[in-house]
């Protein structure tokens, strides 16, 4: 049955057709809209992760290829077409991304009071286009998601953002902005000489690009991709825009946007880019080193809690990169995983700061403390995210901070050597904000009064909680199913070693 | 699921019982918590005193109760599993027990708390967290309980979380033991890369692999290194992990701090189990750290340096627990360089009747300290044996266990005493059997340390219940013995302090003095059905030696142990206002071992305070000078047209942005519409 049915256009347009429902059919009085859309929104996204788990009962393991394909001839001419379908490592961003929306529109709840109609909007198609990112498997149609994601995302920190949100948008747009046109360049110039958008053939094999024109595609992906992960140095937009995004916003972010990068990484640069990849590694890796114990320094000087979590992203995105490139199985696959734990806790940690953020309306870590007293029970969530957060075994956040970096002691001993410094650094800050927040003598007055976790919010971190000791306890559910498409997106890598090897052993 | 149904009650009922307890804390009350908590632990410390007798003494062969796959990755693999041999058992027991009566223990010593479900579900799950540690069948189960201790530790330290000290002191602890884990992650990835496993059990499993190695069969090291240098640096990073959990020198400086938790938690914790883990982890890697020699003297040093430094600092606290924290790190160092010189056997002996000992003295300091309503600090204490006899009577029997108090030669060439004593002298005739620089530099240490440790033990004693009292009249007059809740569980510990070692001399140090005579023959042919089982390495040579040791190498530490305490007595109860003197006199030594070699300041002046100003540093001037300086805001303000021309659009970026975009798109298909082979061509011709 499911064969027969353009699934993967359902998810993608299902959304869509929700926050259209909005737009045209929410009519009354403020109050009514608002409650209307809300509802609406809740109900659509909840529909669309439900049908989304399909994708996950019926996705077959062992084939390492795309599934739930779907291609619609667009300019055949020029052989661009609507193509979209997953393989086991898109698969699960799609369910990342489809977990996240209806959690962000009910931390929403209450929380956004202006336009909120719009704003249920916009994040109904940003869903859509998110879906559509990991789905799509053809460069022009994946250009324009990739690319037009980021209008639902500007608009959300632009209308509901904080004070100094336009320079913050500002700032992301400049870097999004170079990134995005040297991707340009390099997705015309496969276009051109492949004479094909279809990146199912394009990932297949040899390009025949010689190795100088390699680097400088690989380049120019590199550019957008590092931007959006986000990498040292570019990195410092991300801090400015999740201070001023609205707490969705950061959810969304954090959680889901950042991994677009390294999705880009594994889809176009190391199948279709393998040499430059092999001959980039190095670099890379010293700029994910730089990353995981520079930003972990800085996080320590926080004194606002969104940044200090903004900052420890750049650090946790660090071992994503750090894994990439070690291009061995244990590097690859914990960076999936480290991707997806990062895109729970991540989005966990940006709504346990929304949670007293809707209370005081202060970020600043300096005006909390001992709110364990009036708060157990957020207390205890944020311990368990905290922990998670700093790879304590049986969370998530252990198995791939901890397969990534096996993966690159396994490559360069030394890269992994200076990478594990992480370990140390990333717990220094996280007990450092739960101390000043949570722990200590409740002071201050107003943090008496303070109301423990709502039913509504319990409801939010309940999934979120159970996901990151399950993904800790039994992660292979997961491992499982990206394993065959990574294993076939590293022969290139795995060729590449034995050759060294063979030709090692015969000198 | 119900194969080896005991084994698993063993180390999921406390996890049950934590979860039970911690959320549901409300419908089951204090006293539920309590009861749920206590007799779960029980249960499970009898059914552990079963698989012990199973596995030690009717030596039933070593198995794995296997659960499920954790996680894996191509060659890679690890699972759930749990490995059942007679070092585990030895420690299943150890933890259960303790842990036992800690939890009972607790239920008058926290009675006045308001978080008692917290508490016992920390207790708890810090039991769940211990079990898994030393059940585990692979180098990553470690891993996950070494760190569970860990956050199990860092909450407990920290439950008092409304004063600032406790906080500080949970976050040292978790930190500092994160240094020592970086190492031993690091270790673990080159255990595996070396043997191809980081499972125990099987042929393939690190152990067995490790023990297969020999001058002839060596295995290809890493990274174009030889196999000698990557071994010797995979165990010395393994043991960075062990320096941070077992709190040795260098790493030590989370424990003494640790004090600021319930003393339950120091008892059970920081005494009796979590802390002796890292020696355990020496033990269970036995055949690995026997080809990595440099690594072996190292432990042997450190441990050296450890027993004698903590020693001196222990001798200036005026800190009840603070003195026995420090005895515990300076046991600690007895443990590892019995290990640095191979007698695996006596470090984890000593690590048994430690446990017994130790428990016990911390939780008679905890009754102590309940008597004098939270006074901790000695010098407001004195007098007080009459009002609290059953502590007072407690606190000798650990401290005659610790002092290692018996007479050699007595009923047997094993002798007679306190628990302490046979451990602690198989452990010092080890060092001095080992014939090494290493060895003798730690024989010598440890003597010294034996004559501290009298001495520290004696003071602590005097001056808590001996002489004029100190405290105020009102805290003297209320003083009072515990009740029974408390005292009552204490007499397992204090037959543990008093006939622990007697007992299991002949099992832990088999082939010792017994055997020795009977199957100095016949090793080879009983070496099957041994107490150990291979579950440690056995060094026959060393033991070969250690029996031909002189008389004299068993009479000094009595000697040292006895004039330690008799030294102790002359200065605190005949002439109290020597010791003032002496320390007027040699201040600046007084102040360095009081001031704990100033470790505490050195650190915070060569990591703590330079990264604070470094992260500050780097955010402000790295990210915001630089960076930001050069990078957008420098594109902004370059030009004065484009600041203007992006100021003067500042809704409309967006729709600009979606410009850009669509022109891109424009430009591809207009390119391609216009059938243009330029670019193609152009590109082409980097092929």
């Amino acid at each position: 049955m499911m064969e027969n049915l353009p699934f993967l256009s359902i998810l993608i347009a299902l959304p869509l057709i929700g926050a259209l429902a909005i737009l045209l059919l929410a009519r009354g009085d403020d109050e009514t809209v608002a409650r209307n859309a809300k509802q609406v929104a809740l109900a659509n996204s909840v529909v669309v992760f439900l049908l989304s788990l399909l994708l996950w009962t019926g996705f077959d393991r062992q084939d390492p290829g795309f599934q739930f394909t779907e291609e619609y001839t667009w300019l055949a001419q020029y052989n661009i077409a609507y193509r979209v379908g997953v393989d086991g490592i898109s698969v699960l961003f799609v369910l990342l991304s489809t977990l996240l929306t209806p959690l962000c529109i009910l931390s929403a709840w209450s929380a956004v009071k202006t336009r909120v109609k719009e704003y249920m909007v916009a994040f109904l198609v940003l869903e859509a286009l998110m879906i559509g990112t990991f789905v799509a498997l053809d460069l022009v149609l994946f250009y324009v998601f990739f690319e037009a994601v980021l209008i639902p995302m500007f608009l959300i920190i632009g209308v509901w953002g904080g004070p100094r949100r336009v320079y913050s948008a500002f700032k992301f747009f400049l870097y999004t902005l170079v990134g995005s046109v040297l991707m340009l360049v390099a997705i015309m110039t496969l276009l051109f000489t492949q004479g094909t958008a279809d990146i199912t053939v394009l990932i297949e094999g040899d390009l025949g690009f010689a190795l100088n024109l390699q680097i400088w595609l690989w380049l120019a992906f590199f550019a957008s991709f590092a931007v959006k992960m986000p990498m040292w140095p570019v990195h410092t937009w991300l801090p400015d825009a999740h201070v001023e995004a609205p707490t969705a916003g950061s959810v969304i972010l954090a959680g889901v946007l950042l991994k677009m990068g390294g999705y880009g990484f594994l889809r176009f640069s190391l199948p279709m880019l393998p040499e430059a990849s092999e001959a980039m590694s190095l670099f890379v890796q010293i700029l994910s080193i730089i990353a995981i114990v520079y930003t972990s320094i800085v996080a320590l000087a926080q004194e606002d809690m969104k940044k200090l979590i903004a900052y420890s992203s750049v650090a946790h995105m660090g071992y994503v990169t750090l894994g990439i490139f070690s291009l061995n199985g244990l590097g690859v696959n914990g960076a999936i995983f480290q991707m997806l734990s990062h895109g729970v806790i991540s989005a966990a940690l940006f709504l346990i700061v929304g949670v007293v953020y809707d209370r005081l309306h202060t970020r600043m870590i300096s005006r909390y403390g001992g709110i364990v007293e009036t708060m157990p029970r957020y207390a205890i969530v944020f311990m368990a995210f905290m922990m998670a957060s700093v790879g304590l075994p049986g969370t998530a956040g252990f198995v791939g901070e901890f397969m990534t970096l096996f993966g690159a002691f396994q490559d360069r001993m030394w890269i992994g050597t200076l990478a594990a410094s992480g370990i140390v650094l990333g717990a220094t800050y996280m007990l450092l904000l739960y101390r000043r927040v949570v722990f200590g003598k409740l002071e201050k007055d107003d943090l008496r009064a303070l109301l423990d976790m709502t039913p509504r919010e319990i409801i939010i971190f309940a999934p979120l909680v159970i996901l990151v000791i399950w993904m800790g306890v039994w992660p292979m559910p997961f491992l499982d199913i990206m394993a065959s498409s990574v294993d076939a997106l590293l022969v290139p890598f795995v060729e590449a070693d034995a050759a060294g090897a063979a030709v090692a052993a015969s000198q | 699921m119900f194969d080896f149904a005991i084994e698993k009650a063993i180390v999921f009922l406390p996890l049950l019982a934590a979860i039970l307890t911690g959320f549901a804390d409300k419908r089951l009350g204090d006293r539920g918590a309590q009861i749920l908590t206590s007799g779960v632990m029980v249960l499970s410390a009898l059914l552990s005193v079963w698989v012990f007798v199973q596995v030690g003494l009717n030596h039933k062969e070593a198995y794995v109760v296997p659960l499920f796959t954790w996680f894996a990755s191509g060659d890679f693999a690890t699972a759930w599993a749990l490995r059942i041999d007679t070092l585990t058992a030895v420690m299943l027991v150890v933890v259960t027990v303790v842990s036992s009566i800690v939890h009972i223990y607790s239920a008058g010593y926290m009675s006045e708390d308001k978080s008692i479900p917290r508490f016992q579900a920390y207790l708890s799950l810090f039991t769940f967290a211990m079990l898994m540690l030393v059940t585990a069948d692979n180098l990553i189960q470690l891993f996950f309980g070494w760190e569970g201790v860990g956050l199990s530790s860092y909450l407990l330290i920290g439950f008092w979380y409304h004063k600032p000290s406790a906080n500080a002191a949970a976050m040292k602890a978790f930190i500092v033991n994160r240094v020592g884990d970086f190492g031993f992650a690091l270790g673990i990835f080159g255990a595996f890369m070396l043997t191809g496993s980081v499972a125990f059990s099987g042929a393939d499993g690190v152990l067995e692999v490790a023990s297969h190695v020999d001058a002839d069969h060596l295995l290809p090291g890493l990274f174009g290194f030889s196999f000698q240098t990557s071994v010797n640096v995979i165990c010395f990073l393994l043991f960075m992990g062990a320096m941070g959990k077992s709190a040795q020198f260098l790493l030590h400086t989370w424990l003494p701090d640790a004090m600021e938790g319930p003393t339950p938690v120091s008892a059970l914790i920081h005494a009796a189990t979590m802390v002796t883990a890292g020696v355990f982890m020496v033990a269970r890697l036995s055949p690995l750290f026997e080809l990595a020699p440099l690594v072996l003297d190292f432990v042997t040093v450190i441990g050296a340096i450890t027993a004698i430094f903590a020693a001196t600092v222990g001798l200036t606290q005026f800190d009840i627990k603070r003195v026995i924290a420090y005895s515990t790190c300076s046991q600690l160092g007895y443990m590892f360089f019995a290990a640095g010189v191979g007698a695996y056997d006596a470090a984890i002996f000593h690590l048994m009747t430690h446990a017994f000992f130790k428990a016990l003295l911390f939780l008679g300091a905890g009754s102590v300290i309940h008597a004098m309503h939270h006074e901790q600090d000695m010098r407001k204490m004195g007098g007080i044996w009459r009002k609290v006899p059953v502590t007072y009577a407690y606190m000798w029997i650990g401290s005659l266990a610790l002092a290692g108090i018996g007479i050699p030669f007595l009923f047997g060439p094993a002798g007679f005493g306190f628990a302490g004593f046979y451990s602690k002298d198989a452990i010092l005739e080890a060092a001095h059997a080992a014939h090494s620089l290493v060895g003798n530099f730690a024989f010598w240490a440890g003597i010294t340390a034996a004559f501290l440790t009298a001495f520290y033990s004696g003071r602590l004693l005097f001056l808590t219940f001996h002489g004029p009292t100190r405290a105020d009249q009102h805290t003297f007059d209320h003083a009072h013995e515990s009740p029974l809740v408390m005292i009552g569980p204490l007499v397992i510990l204090a037959i543990g302090a008093l006939l622990a070692g007697g007992v299991a001399y002949p099992w832990f140090m088999e082939g010792g003095h017994h055997a020795y005579e009977a199957g100095k023959h016949a090793k080879e042919a009983t070496d099957g059905a041994t107490f150990w089982a291979g579950s440690v390495v056995k060094d026959h040579d060393l033991i070969d030696k250690m029996h031909k040791s002189a008389a004299w190498v068993k009479v000094l530490p009595l000697v040292m142990a006895v004039s330690g305490l008799g030294l102790s007595a002359l200065f605190y109860l005949v002439m109290p206002d020597v010791p003032k003197r002496i320390a007027s006199t040699f201040s600046w030594v007084d102040t360095f071992f009081r001031r704990k070699w100033f470790f505490d300041e050195l650190y915070d002046f060569i990591f703590v305070r330079p990264i604070q100003s470094f992260g500050r540093f780097l955010w402000k001037v790295g990210d915001g000078g630089i960076i930001d300086r050069f990078g957008p805001n420098g594109v902004a303000s370059a030009s004065q047209l484009l600041a203007r021309f992006f100021s003067s659009m500042q809704t409309g970026y967006i729709y600009h942005y979606g410009f850009v975009m669509v022109a891109g798109l424009v430009a591809i298909i207009t390119l391609f519409l216009l059938g243009s082979g330029f670019f193609g061509q152009l590109l082409g011709g980097g092929n």
